[in-house]
């Protein structure tokens, strides 16, 4: 559905991966991944466990060594300083701290770190932009709970609040709902998904659930073995041969009265049939 | 802000605008540093006129008053010697180490995110121990060394935990610094117990400085230490945001746009040196770093915001206390201040242990 990229850089958002290798003491997590995600576009990364997913994310939120080149907006993110790169990226990592005794409100505001000086405190406007927040999510009531006594569903929406608050153009996000039950799941995805579009937001997240992920994600990326095996949109990515492959074991994809797509696991030997 | 919400969950949305105003103020420090202000006062005027003599209290006001410029109050000669030259260095020099001591404590603590961890962690109490047994095995009888090796003792230790540990560990983790603070520490009190075993004549001292004291404490103590003890404070205060958002995890913290390693390198000098700065003069004072930090977090909030400022006013009246009752619970002897903070602060610590907000896990 994203077609043509306009290269402005006034308009946020653009992610371009050049010939990216992550390479770990023993192994080579990423060979040569390149990739150009859209502005406002939302980008799924897919695979089986151990296929690249969060060490790309990593990758492209600084967060370990890589070679090749990552720009946002033409701009190559490893010549930024810390601070500027936090205000252009965003990053939730799977399992995000949640230091107990913090309240709501503090947690958020800690997403304005990167507009503050070393020595600085928020301001009005900065405590301002994160109670805004707050209400966005449906968080505002919980302002001044601890972080302790929130349900994982409310820690999901927090942490999403506190990334938002960076104001970045660019959302990264492993695995964001893998704690959530299948109900919640929905609700945070389709809150990133509001957001996405509010805010114009680039969003790359690993998913776990592919059939989500094919609701949510405008292309997909199907990584294996630390490359880029297939991309393109939902219908173009999910095909049964390729994912028996890379997944290494037989799936059925089905679809929908509405046209989704549906992607169903299959036990590989019959009810009743033990080896 | 302290008190505890218990988990009602409000049904009502908040309506817009109204009070997310002070919802959305961030965690202050002011009440709960009013409250240990006061105490502080009370704490320093009490350990002043208390002593084998006694001194009232409007007169150690007027001592304190005759030493504001241009204020001229009429003292005598004996109560300005008591309370200015006897006393009140002792009790600065008590609220200055114990400052120091907490303030270290609550920043080894978020640098390392370890509940445990205090300004002795790396090395620097056995350090000093090295340095202060050098010098009274070396010259019996002359102390005038003793701060300036025990200071230079506990920074060598230090400096050899960050270069052991920052050479073998791993790139992101404060663990191997730790662990190579407590083999550098097996290694100096190992040396420090052979000397000390050597020359047995001198055991009484190098265990009455280990255990540390602040009798014949003079105001040439309280100015050999306190830049020491005002530039960290002040670096550590700095950073007190800083150390909230290491609450977060060291990837958390670095995609906000910090640099963690930084950060916690730039907090540990700033700790280490004051606290060699403290003992050098003190002695090994031990669990007031780690008392009075879990205090303050048990009691009020465990934002640095509030641990830090309340935990270097409350250091402060902790340890003039604990010397208050260090020197006169068995007077005209002294026990040892280190015996003091433990009995006094062990058990209070264990009774604030047993509290609602201990058990949701706020250490």
């Amino acid at each position: 559905m994203v077609s043509a990229v306009t290269l402005e850089p006034s308009n946020g958002g653009i992610v371009e991966l050049r010939h990216i290798v992550v390479k770990y003491a023993v192994a080579v997590a990423l060979r040569d991944v390149t990739h150009d995600v859209a502005r406002g576009e939302w980008l799924g990364l897919i695979g089986a466990n151990g296929a690249g997913k969060t060490t790309l994310l990593k990758a492209v939120a600084r967060l370990i060594d890589y070679e090749g080149q990552i720009s946002v907006d033409a701009r190559e993110t490893s010549e930024l300083t810390r601070r500027e790169f936090a205000r252009l990226v965003a990053y939730v990592p799977q399992k995000p701290e949640f230091p107990p005794e913090m309240r709501a409100i503090d947690y958020v505001a800690l997403g304005r770190v990167p507009h503050l000086g070393y020595f600085g405190a928020e301001g009005p406007h900065d405590r301002l932009r994160c109670g805004e927040l707050l209400e966005r999510l449906g968080l505002a009531v919980m302002a001044e709970r601890h972080l302790a006594t929130l349900s994982g569903g409310e820690l999901q929406r927090l942490v999403l609040a506190r990334a938002l608050a960076q104001e970045a153009p660019v959302l990264l996000l492993d695995e964001p709902t893998s704690a959530l039950d299948l109900g919640r799941r929905v609700e945070a995805l389709e809150l990133v998904d509001e957001l996405r579009l509010e805010r114009e937001l680039t969003v790359i997240s690993a998913m776990h659930d592919l059939s989500l992920a094919a609701q949510f994600a405008d292309r997909l990326a199907l990584l294996a073995a630390g490359a880029i095996v297939a991309v393109g949109t939902p219908a173009e990515v999910l095909v049964e041969d390729v994912l028996d492959l890379h997944f290494g074991t037989k799936v059925r994809i089905l679809r929908t009265d509405d046209g989704e797509l549906v992607v169903v696991p299959r036990r590989t030997n019959p009810k009743g049939h033990h080896a | 802000m302290s008190v505890v919400s218990t988990g009602a969950t409000g049904s009502t949305e908040r309506p817009t605008g109204t009070s997310l105003e002070s919802a959305t103020a961030p965690v202050s420090a002011s009440i709960p540093l009013l409250v240990t202000s006061i105490g502080l006062v009370a704490v320093v005027l009490i350990s002043t006129a208390i002593g084998p003599a006694d001194v009232p209290i409007g007169t150690v006001f007027e001592v304190l008053l005759s030493h504001v410029p241009f204020v001229h109050v009429h003292t005598s000669v004996f109560s300005q010697a008591i309370v200015w030259d006897v006393r009140l260095p002792r009790v600065v020099l008590g609220g200055l180490v114990g400052s120091m001591l907490a303030a270290g404590g609550a920043s080894y603590q978020g640098v390392f995110r370890n509940p445990l961890a205090d300004p002795y962690l790396l090395g620097v109490a056995a350090g000093a121990g090295l340095g202060a047994t050098i010098t009274i095995v070396a010259n019996a009888g002359s102390t005038a060394l003793l701060p300036m090796a025990a200071f230079i003792g506990g920074i060598a230790a230090v400096t050899l935990t960050y270069f052991v540990g920052a050479k073998f560990g791993g790139r992101s983790s404060g663990t191997s610094v730790v662990l190579a603070g407590v083999a550098v520490a097996a290694i100096f009190t190992a040396a420090q117990t052979f000397l000390q075993q050597q020359h047995a004549q001198d055991l009484q001292s190098v265990y009455s400085w280990i255990l540390g004291s602040l009798s014949g404490a003079t105001w040439s103590d309280v100015w050999l230490i306190l830049p020491y003890v005002v530039l960290s404070t002040a670096v550590l205060l700095a950073h007190r945001r800083l150390l909230d958002v290491l609450r977060l995890g060291e990837e958390e913290a670095t995609s906000l746009g910090i640099h963690p390693q930084r950060v916690r390198l730039v907090v540990v000098i700033a700790a280490t040196l004051g606290t060699a700065a403290a003992v050098s003069v003190s002695g090994l004072i031990g669990f007031v770093g780690i008392i009075v930090p879990h205090l303050v977090r048990l009691t009020t909030n465990a934002s640095y915001r509030v641990v830090l400022p309340v935990s270097i006013v409350g250091g402060a009246a902790f340890l003039i206390l604990a010397d208050l009752v260090a020197h006169t619970v068995a007077a005209p002897a002294e026990v040892p201040l280190g015996v003091i903070t433990a009995m006094v602060g062990g058990p209070f610590f264990i009774f604030v242990l047993r509290s609602r907000r201990a058990q949701r896990g706020v250490l």
